[in-house]
């Protein structure tokens, strides 16, 4: 491409984005809206993504030990513990620790126990990667020598890989919907832009312009009327993502579960996201529905 | 019968000689009816040429042919020396810059002005803008439009409309104009001003081929004559004259 068909590529389309005043509304409006709603889900998303996260950090495996074990065996299980890639991290509590822990909630009443009542207490608490790998790890450890017994919680692993299940459906079947309803708005009203100007494209065709002549502007137009389009909700969400936290932190302060994720941790992903998105469809919507026009 | 053909191809000299070379053209629209059959018809270098009909005789689907906006169902077609029967679709726009076209509705871009209008075509070109500075007023003050190059298409009358598209047709300067029926929206005046333009174009070099069915304009003229009937050529007269059927 010659410079000066790149610079007249570019003029003609901010040309045409203000030539075509309607045109250049409704599809702003339309890709605004659709990034609008895909921006909320994916706000929301990311928040219960996150409060899931943190709830499966507190779900942890107990692990007890055989009566009479020696140390040097605690410690190899241990080893054996932190070797299996399900798990995150893991402590040991000893017998001493969680008596102290236990008579700190008994109060006064602990001090009727002359000796530690959790002498066979010991154990190892055990904080999983992945709440989906319990089971796994839990049949692995029931296979080693010198583990007692292992507490652990189905029902609250379960239910927190259900709702990371849940979340990933509904957020693949929202974008989904968004995208086929976004790209069938755009092609009708880049249709309706472009019907307005098939003269014009005949026109240049007749004159011996190439399709890469004839379609450069309109591709170029399509796509920074994308890029306005997806640059107006990204604004608006933002300032409406730190006003919407900031009210329901406040006014729901009593449900600790509800931390909100920083605005910034979820637009420095939403937005260039969002801003490919929009000059992509306004790519693809021009591209295909100029060609239709160019077999002059 | 390919052997034939070639044989009157070779007796008809290069094909590099004509502007328009039309060898047993024929063109069946997809409903079954037949626009063109067996055209034969072969136009010099810098000849003058009317091509008359009454309506729907098939002068339009010649001039899409022409311009390769149709594809001839057989036959062979060469103008300015591509093949249009073979031509690649990104070859066309190189095809059509030596190629003029003037419509009766002039066609110009509503929404830039005279010199833009001109200026597109050079554009399209690939001309430097010092060239485009140069030669759209030169080619304005041919048409006779110099002091109207700001004025945008709606301003002007009918008869300037189509001196601008002249204006853009001739800019790049090509070998062979096309005129379908270029003084169809115009009156008596207009009409012979844009004839005596398309004359002097054609003294200057460039061959020129209108299309239209104005009897009283072919005949005044005194220049070559093909008449179209039913899409088959039945007269082509050196002088010749055409009685609208119509």
């Amino acid at each position: 491409m010659k410079i000066r068909t790149f610079f007249y590529t570019i003029e003609q389309g901010v040309i045409g984005v203000f030539k075509n005043k309607w045109f250049t509304v409704a599809t702003v409006a339309t890709i605004s809206a659709c990034l609008f709603v895909f921006g909320i889900f994916y706000a929301i998303a990311f928040n219960v993504a996150n409060i899931v996260r943190n709830a499966e950090q507190n779900v942890s495996v107990t692990v007890f030990f055989d009566e009479g074990i020696s140390e040097e065996r605690i410690e190899e299980i241990g080893e054996i513990i932190g070797r299996r890639s399900e798990v995150s991290r893991y402590e040991l509590i000893t017998a001493e620790e969680a008596w102290a822990k236990f008579s700190e909630q008994l109060g006064e009443y602990a001090q009727g126990f002359t000796e530690n009542p959790l002498e066979n207490c010991a154990n190892y608490q055990i904080y999983l990667s992945d709440v989906t790998m319990q089971s796994q790890l839990v049949n692995y450890l029931e296979g080693v020598e010198g583990i007692r017994k292992i507490n652990k919680s189905d029902f609250t692993a379960d239910t927190l890989s259900g709702i990371n299940m849940v979340l990933v459906y509904v957020f693949v079947g929202i974008i989904v919907i968004l995208f086929a309803v976004s790209i069938f708005l755009i092609n009708n009203t880049v249709t309706m832009g472009i019907s307005v100007r098939k003269e014009e494209i005949t026109i240049m065709k007749y004159i011996g312009a190439t399709d890469f002549f004839v379609r450069a502007p309109f591709v170029f137009e399509a796509m920074l009327i994308g890029l306005i389009g997806a640059a107006i909700p990204m604004g608006l969400l933002y300032y409406l993502y730190e006003l919407a936290t900031d009210f329901i932190s406040e006014k729901f302060a009593f449900l600790s579960f509800l931390t909100f994720v920083p605005a910034w941790d979820i637009f420095i992903y939403l937005i260039p996201f969002s801003l490919c998105i929009g000059v992509g469809i306004g790519f693809v919507g021009s591209f295909f529905t100029v060609r239709k026009h160019l077999r002059v | 019968m390919a052997e034939t053909k070639r044989k009157r191809r070779e007796a008809d000299s290069n094909i590099s000689d004509y502007a328009i070379y039309l060898e047993d053209v024929s063109k069946t629209f997809s409903d079954g009816v037949p626009a063109l059959s067996n055209i034969n018809l072969k136009v010099k270098h810098g000849e003058f040429v009317f091509i008359v009909g009454v309506s729907g005789a098939g002068k339009s689907t010649l001039i899409k042919l022409l311009l390769r906006e149709l594809k001839a169902d057989s036959g062979n077609i060469f103008v300015n020396g591509f093949n249009l029967m073979t031509i690649k679709h990104g070859r066309i726009p190189k095809f059509r810059r030596t190629l003029g076209v003037v419509f009766q509705d002039f066609r110009l871009l509503k929404d830039r002005n005279v010199y833009e209008n001109v200026a597109f075509a050079q554009r399209i070109a690939q001309k430097s803008e010092r060239e485009i500075r140069r030669n759209v007023p030169s080619m304005l003050s041919l048409v006779g439009l110099a002091g109207k190059y700001k004025a945008k298409p709606k301003q002007l009358a009918g008869g300037e409309q189509q001196r601008v598209a002249l204006a853009r047709a001739l800019v790049n300067q090509p070998k062979l104009l096309l005129a379908d029926e270029p003084t169809g929206n115009l009156d008596l005046y207009n009409t012979a001003e844009i004839m005596k333009l398309l004359e002097t174009i054609n003294e200057n070099g460039t061959t020129v081929v209108v299309v239209t069915h104005n009897d009283k304009l072919v005949n005044d003229m005194k220049k070559r004559v093909v008449t179209i009937k039913q899409g088959m050529i039945v007269s082509d007269a050196e002088n010749g004259g055409y009685f609208d059927e119509d």
